[in-house]
């Protein structure tokens, strides 16, 4: 696999945890205060870095039949979990994640807090917000890109995909100072549920041992047959009579969270 | 112990998420696999996707399942 996949895939799922991490960002800057958000932002981006400084190069010294085995098991995982989430969303069965309404809800708990200082921070709740936000929604980004780069032995291009996604978020939320409402987030994590799991299914065969039919080009044909398959559930769910429990109903702030 | 605990649920919800038969089906389709591969010589290269496959849709309608 040349670089460019590996970048556009590792950028297309690293923007969709950027945007989710803006909208808690801009919450806590916005109703708090920016030089606190700042710092959680920095501390939180810190820790990220050292874990992939750390993971990165350990990860690369791994043979690389268990290392496929192992990381494509976790994509496949994964994968599954967030085109799960996603066919759940396109059919109504689970609340679109929604960022204006997420945002509310962080602003609404934001001017709640009562303001204190701690450790030298000005406003310990605003530095604790942001740096949960950015720590939790980055894990999946660090996570994303130490099993594709390591797995491609190309963590330069890994790290590169993600950075630029990190930095297209930020700066069209630093121009539009509102959470990205606008971003199809649904359909670009349907993507990428496609991805990570076609990726995790091909590293994990080919750990176990197995010789794919045309080497690398079957990933070519996997990409498609995942995204058949996914759409093929969306149309049956999408059809299938609903009953009033399986109505959507809005996401609690864990669920938020965690999506 | 709380905070051992509370870790283990975070790395639990992060890995295997919402349903963890997807991620049994998952682990059980790769062994069976190597087993195959290494033990009777079959390339069973289309076992892995035809379970993920099956997992998803099992997952989904566990998910979608009237009461």
């Amino acid at each position: 696999m040349t670089a460019l996949p590996l970048i556009l895939t590792v950028f297309v799922a690293c923007a969709v945890e950027a945007i989710e991490a803006l909208t808690i960002v801009l919450a806590a800057g916005l109703t708090r205060e920016w030089r606190s958000t700042f710092q959680g932002m920095a501390a939180a981006l810190l820790v990220l870095a050292a874990i992939v400084a750390v993971l990165g190069p350990t990860i690369t010294l791994l043979p690389l039949t268990a290392l496929r085995l192992v990381v494509g098991a976790l994509l496949a995982i994964f994968g599954l979990q967030w085109l799960r989430k996603a066919i759940l969303r396109a059919t109504g069965y689970k609340a679109l994640h929604d960022e204006a309404s997420a945002y509310l809800r962080e602003v609404a708990a934001a001017k709640a807090a009562a303001a204190s200082s701690r450790r030298g921070i000005n406003d310990w709740y605003a530095f604790t917000l942001s740096f949960k936000g950015v720590l939790l929604e980055g894990l999946e980004v660090v996570f994303i890109v130490i099993t594709f780069g390591g797995n491609q032995r190309n963590m330069g291009a890994a790290v590169i995909g993600a950075a630029a996604a990190v930095l297209v978020v930020t700066v069209t939320g630093i121009a539009v100072r509102a959470p990205l409402a606008r971003v199809p987030e649904n359909a670009m994590k349907f993507a990428v549920g496609i991805m990570l799991t076609s990726f995790g299914i091909f590293w994990g065969a080919e750990g176990a041992g197995v010789s794919w039919p045309g080497h690398d080009a079957a990933l070519l044909v996997l990409v498609p047959v995942v995204a058949l398959v996914s759409l093929g559930y969306t149309i049956l769910l999408r059809q299938r009579p609903r009953s009033a429990v399986a109505t959507a109903v809005p996401p609690s702030s864990e669920e938020v969270a965690s999506s | 112990m709380k905070r051992l605990k509370s870790i283990g649920a975070f790395w639990y919800d992060f890995v295997i998420g919402d349903d963890w038969r997807v991620a049994v089906v998952v682990v059980a389709a790769l062994a069976l696999t190597a087993l195959l591969v290494h033990a009777a010589g079959v390339n069973a290269w289309w076992l892995v996707p035809v379970c993920a496959f099956a997992a998803l849709g099992w997952s989904l309608r566990r998910a979608t399942a009237r009461p």
